[in-house]
């Protein structure tokens, strides 16, 4: 194994990792706060990026990159308002259920307005390229070149580029942590909420509009939820079907955190990004560990590779997670 | 809600005064009634429960004669179909309605029983193992009941919510494996099978789909009575305990989070039985079996059905079954108007259909159904006019985006309409804008009489108890 390549790897799962972090956190604050499991949480993901697709087409990308969010988190509020108040008396399944088929919805309304196919939502000119490259000039140390190296360079040695949008993933990332724990740590509102979590009657009695600052959490949390879309829609394809591959891995990311839980879902999610995407450079198997041959029992389970078995990774940590840590990582709450 | 939850009334006994106490086996009366009086002593005056017998009858009778009535082979698809998903939608509803445990992963448990019933039925093919193809399904089942056991071990440790995201993260699990493993899971293409396996008992091979409807007919009622007699044992009352106050039936000794084993366990079972009956209907198993998709349709239509009651779900299958064969025909944005639907009914009727038929049972029970006939077409006719418009519109921009090569000319409803045109959008707008406005009036004038309604009902009940 080369040393650049693990490096790059190591910054594309922290990276993947950190997007991951950008739609649990918005799940956690509003699983903490209301008790909701928003099911559609990944659907806001989605419809983020399409939204900022479309916005980015009159106004370009930087002001969609803030536009787009704000619609999404004002559609969210609405649906807190309009639909999910209402099952509110009905308890958490009705919540969640709610939820539920605002998915499926929401898949369908994005299906029917942009069409069932990728749009083609490219980064703009100033987030294309590399960030930096590494090379690795056999004989010499590692060197590296902020942006792209030239070709001449990378003739004679091996070039591993990191992409911008990547390093523009980890940025945004990076930024919604420091601006989140400020806003919840320091600020009049981040105290509300804060409070609302725990003692909601007395922050109503204490004259605070609590139903509102729940609309105002949920509208937040899709919001996140939009952002993530909008850098996740450069950084991979834009498509229907975006929603369902991040959908289920962000839930594996909540339990394993430890339910509600917002330092949780961070060193979950970067976990769980490295755990995606380091073992798809590895080709052993159990099956050369152990020089097993097609005749051993089980073979067929032996022989799958790191690499192939990657997918699987993160839910069999929930799993064992569930089995000796069932609180989850950083978790207070025993169920 | 509690209340209406516990009466599960697939057999609804008659509402007398007289004869409650002797019909319903509840536990407290006959407690107390063996401790005042020595056993065999008294005498229990024990009529035949009428009511349950002849609705036990209805349902062996609409299962024995619906082949002979509608004989198509889409029609015997679609029942043998309907037969799977009923006992497919009763397990998951041990979970939902009897558990509270909101499952997004109990395809698993079908999809797992079907892969071990086809590997079976090959084995039965190739001489292997000498098993009636009858018995398959019990395999199936037997199945679903050792992965329930093992995956239920780590799920049930918690409730609620937290129990609803591992079963998710499960079903992904499967799922992802289904791909990795093509020996077992037969990769892209499935594991096919054939039926017409083994020695034939009784001149039944099981090659025309007739035989096959009758044997998922009888496994559907045999599954029914089984899983009905279930929510009747102490089990099944825990079960509901467990559902409604977890912590108060800690305090009184009892494990929770075994009562919910042994819950999921039963609720694999046939759910793995289901997916045996659907492994020998199709004869082809494919990984979609095991997939979110179908654990999602599972949840959606035992909800829409009504999970509340015992009998909720055979309505959410038979609709199931006919949305995804005749709905998905009929339109490409069935989904949508699914979703919505669903929406709409976690809203304002979560008890499903079963529990506005049930709630309309009640208040023609009382004599006060006729007063709102009215209100219900009213709101029937509106309603339809808001759904024509609305649908028409949906239905263009589908055209537009699916056939646009077709050009802007489409068929909708044995009118043409120009998907591209403004007078097209515009008439479904108004037709749907007046349609929705009217069916607001409507409501409101229903709400009222319905409200007054069941107030009148209310005074009815206190009156009859005070005399």
């Amino acid at each position: 194994m080369l040393v650049e390549q693990i490096l790059i790897n190591l910054l594309n799962g922290l990276s993947s990792g950190l997007l991951l972090f950008m739609l649990s956190s918005g799940l956690t604050l509003i699983f903490s706060m209301m008790g909701v499991l928003n099911f559609a949480h990944a659907s806001f993901y989605m419809l983020g990026a399409y939204v900022a697709y479309s916005v980015a087409g009159w106004i370009g990308f930087w002001p969609a990159l803030i536009a787009a969010p704000l619609i999404v988190g004002g559609l969210g509020a609405l649906f807190e308002r309009g639909a999910l108040r209402r099952v509110h008396k009905y308890g958490h399944v009705a919540e969640l259920l709610i939820t539920f088929g605002l998915s499926y919805v929401l898949l369908e309304l994005v299906q029917l307005v942009w069409g069932r196919t990728a749009v083609p939502f490219s980064p703009p000119p100033s987030l294309q390229g590399a960030a930096f490259t590494l090379v690795h000039a056999p004989g010499q140390g590692l060197d590296w070149v902020w942006g792209e190296a030239a070709p001449a360079v990378c003739a004679a040695a091996s070039c591993s580029k990191f992409p911008l949008t990547r390093a523009f993933m980890m940025l945004v990332a990076l930024g919604m942590l420091v601006s989140l724990w400020l806003l919840l740590t320091r600020t009049r509102i981040g105290l509300v909420i804060q409070a609302a979590l725990s003692h909601p009657e007395m922050v109503e009695a204490l004259g605070h509009n609590v139903p509102r600052v729940f609309m105002l959490v949920f509208g937040s949390g899709c919001a996140l939820a939009a952002l993530a879309g909008v850098i996740g829609g450069i950084t991979f394809v834009t498509e229907p079907s975006m929603a369902v591959i991040v959908g289920s891995i962000i839930f594996v990311v909540v339990v394993v955190g430890g339910v509600g839980s917002l330092a949780g879902a961070f060193v979950a999610s970067l976990l769980i990004g490295l755990l995606q995407t380091l073992p798809l450079t590895v080709d052993g198997s159990l099956a050369t560990l152990f020089k097993a041959t097609p005749e051993t029992f089980g073979y067929p389970l032996l022989k799958l590779t790191l690499a192939q078995v990657a997918p699987i990774l993160p839910y069999l940590l929930m799993v064992l997670i569930l089995i000796f840590r069932p609180k989850g990582l950083l978790g207070t709450r025993e169920d | 809600m509690s209340a209406v939850m516990s009466q599960t009334t697939a057999s609804a006994p008659p509402q007398g005064p007289g004869a409650a106490g002797g019909l319903t086996p509840g536990a407290t009366p006959q407690a107390h009634r063996r401790a005042r009086v020595p056993r065999g002593d008294s005498y229990h005056f024990k009529p035949y429960n009428v009511g349950r017998w002849l609705v036990w009858g209805l349902y062996a009778g609409v299962l024995l004669v619906a082949p002979l009535l509608w004989t198509s082979s889409l029609a015997q698809t679609m029942l043998s179909q309907i037969g799977i998903a009923i006992i497919a939608c009763l397990s998951y509803n041990l979970l939902l309605g009897q558990g509270g445990m909101l499952s997004f992963g109990h395809a698993v448990y079908s999809g797992l029983g079907g892969y071990l019933a086809i590997h079976t039925l090959n084995a039965v093919s190739a001489g292997q193992l000498a098993l009636p193809v009858s018995l398959i399904p019990i395999v199936g089942g037997l199945a679903g009941l050792g992965f329930a056991a093992l995956f239920g071990y780590v799920s049930t440790k918690k409730s609620g919510t937290p129990f609803a995201m591992i079963t998710l993260g499960l079903g992904e699990l499967i799922w992802s494996m289904s791909l990795m493993l093509p020996e077992f899971f037969g990769g892209e293409g499935g594991i096919s099978g054939n039926r017409v396996a083994g020695q034939p008992v009784m001149g039944i091979t099981f090659g025309p789909q007739i035989q096959v409807y009758y044997l998922i007919a009888l496994y559907c009622f045999i599954c029914t009575g089984l899983m009905f007699a279930f929510t009747r044992t102490p089990l099944g009352r825990m079960l509901n305990a467990v559902r409604d106050n977890p912590e108060r039936v800690q305090f009184i000794g009892y494990d929770t989070q075994w009562v919910r084993f042994l819950a999921f366990l039963i609720a694999g079972f046939f759910a793995g039985v289901s997916g045996g009956l659907s492994a020998l209907n199709f004869e082809i198993v494919t990984a979609e079996v095991v997939g979110a998709a179908r654990s999602g349709a599972y949840l959606l239509f035992t909800f829409l059905g009504g999970a509340t009651f015992f009998f909720g779900p055979i309505i959410g299958a038979v609709l199931m079954v006919v949305a995804l064969v005749l709905l998905s025909e009929l339109t490409k944005a069935w989904l949508l108007y699914l979703g919505l639907t669903f929406l709409f009914m976690v809203m304002y009727a979560p008890g499903g259909f079963a529990s506005l038929i049930m709630m309309n049972l009640r208040v023609a029970a009382f004599g006060k159904l006729r007063p709102l006939w009215t209100s219900y077409v009213a709101l029937a006719l509106t309603g339809l006019t808001a759904l024509l418009g609305g649908s028409a519109m949906v239905e263009m921009l589908y055209h537009l985006q699916l056939n646009e090569a077709l050009g802007p000319q489409m068929r909708y409803l044995g009118m043409t309409l120009d998907a591209k045109g403004l007078d097209a959008w515009f008439g479904a707008g108004f037709v749907l804008v007046t349609g929705g406005a009217l069916f607001e009036l409507a409501r409101r004038q229903f709400r009222r009489e319905w409200d007054q309604a069941q107030e009148e009902i209310e005074k009815e009940i206190k009156r009859r108890e005070s005399l």
